[in-house]
């Protein structure tokens, strides 16, 4: 298998590109450099601000945060919607899948438990 | 009507149903995007233990106290810088140019590491402040999440080393190529955890 030729698969691994010129590939990472600057330069910035409305202040930074991993899997990882990258994608929606259902599951079940559990010194008098 | 006549009457359907099986960088980077995967699914489950542990300071002091945002700001900067750097070596590698190869790969390290020095003193100052890993659950989750992924790059940073000497005493063969598609991956992937991180663990934690 010579590795020259790989490049003209129809299949993509994940990281790959498709074959174009040197300049529009340093192009790309330039481009997805940029938007994950500018995107983290915002979460910094809604952060420490007094200028927007407080509570919106966590939902905005996942939203960017969300943001910014999907410009590193775009332009730095190459995962795309394209046809040939079907299984990578596939994989990741899996990978996805479980993520949310463990941090979603946990946060969920924690603040349940917390919200029914007594206060702890009414607990300890019981106790006694 | 058979499945053979089918596949003669319409354009390109013969050819595709007998590719034969993927050529094997294809499968080594799929197969490393799976263990990437269960990478962050663990990484998922210390971001639940942190987020559900956020509170839990036991007296001791919160993350707004402990955290310093122009440090974690640094931090950022320098691993999508290495990101980047690590994207030009993935060029220079695919047109075989060593010499950019060696150079991104060492802005790469140089990145990497800077990232490493500013987290040890982060934690070395933390310890030293009295809040340790053992202060509180808050600090215990923080450590394990933040540790962990320090440990991921410090790995990362040791690969990276092995990689150049490879190519500088192997050259640009098809199974070293492999290894820096994986490597490549590994390294972004690394990036991509560490957005979680800085958003969830400082921004947001520092907000409660």
């Amino acid at each position: 298998m010579s590795d020259m030729h790989d490049i003209h698969q129809a299949d993509l691994a994940p990281g790959d590109e498709e074959q174009v010129s040197v300049k529009l590939r340093v192009l790309g990472y330039l481009i997805g450099l940029g938007l994950a600057l500018l995107l983290t330069a915002t979460s910094f910035f809604i952060a420490g601000t007094d200028l927007v409305w407080q509570p919106s202040i966590p939902v905005a930074i996942i939203v960017l945060a969300i943001a910014q991993m999907g410009v590193h899997l775009v332009f730095f990882l190459h995962i795309t919607t394209g046809a040939d990258n079907t299984n990578n994608v596939m994989a990741l929606a899996f990978g996805l899948l479980i993520v949310f259902l463990v941090i979603g599951g946990s946060l969920w079940i924690m603040a349940n438990l917390n919200h029914n559990m007594m206060p702890m010194d009414q607990l300890m008098q019981i106790q006694r | 009507m058979t499945a053979t006549t089918i596949a003669h009457e319409i354009p390109g359907l013969a050819e595709a149903t007998h590719e034969g099986p993927a050529p094997k960088r294809i499968v080594t980077g799929y197969g490393f995007w799976i263990f990437l995967l269960s990478d962050m699914v663990m990484f998922s489950c210390f971001f639940a233990a942190y987020a559900v542990l956020l509170g839990q300071t036991a007296g001791g002091p919160s993350g707004a106290d402990l955290f310093n945002l122009r440090n974690v700001a640094i931090e950022t900067i320098c691993l999508l810088l290495s990101s980047f750097a690590c994207g030009m070596a993935s060029i220079a590698a695919e047109v075989r140019n060593h010499f950019w190869f060696q150079v991104s790969m060492a802005v790469t390290c140089v990145l990497g590491l800077a990232f490493l020095t500013i987290e040890f003193r982060e934690f070395a100052d933390l310890v030293a402040r009295g809040a340790g890993p053992s202060r509180s659950a808050f600090l215990s989750a923080f450590f394990t999440l933040v540790g962990c992924h320090g440990l991921h790059v410090s790995g990362g940073t040791l690969w990276l080393l092995t990689m150049m000497a490879q190519v500088f005493a192997k050259g640009f063969r098809a199974d070293i190529l492999r290894r820096l598609l994986c490597f490549a991956l590994f390294w972004h992937a690394l990036d991509i955890i560490w957005v979680a991180v800085f958003s969830v663990v400082y921004l947001l934690g520092s907000a409660v």
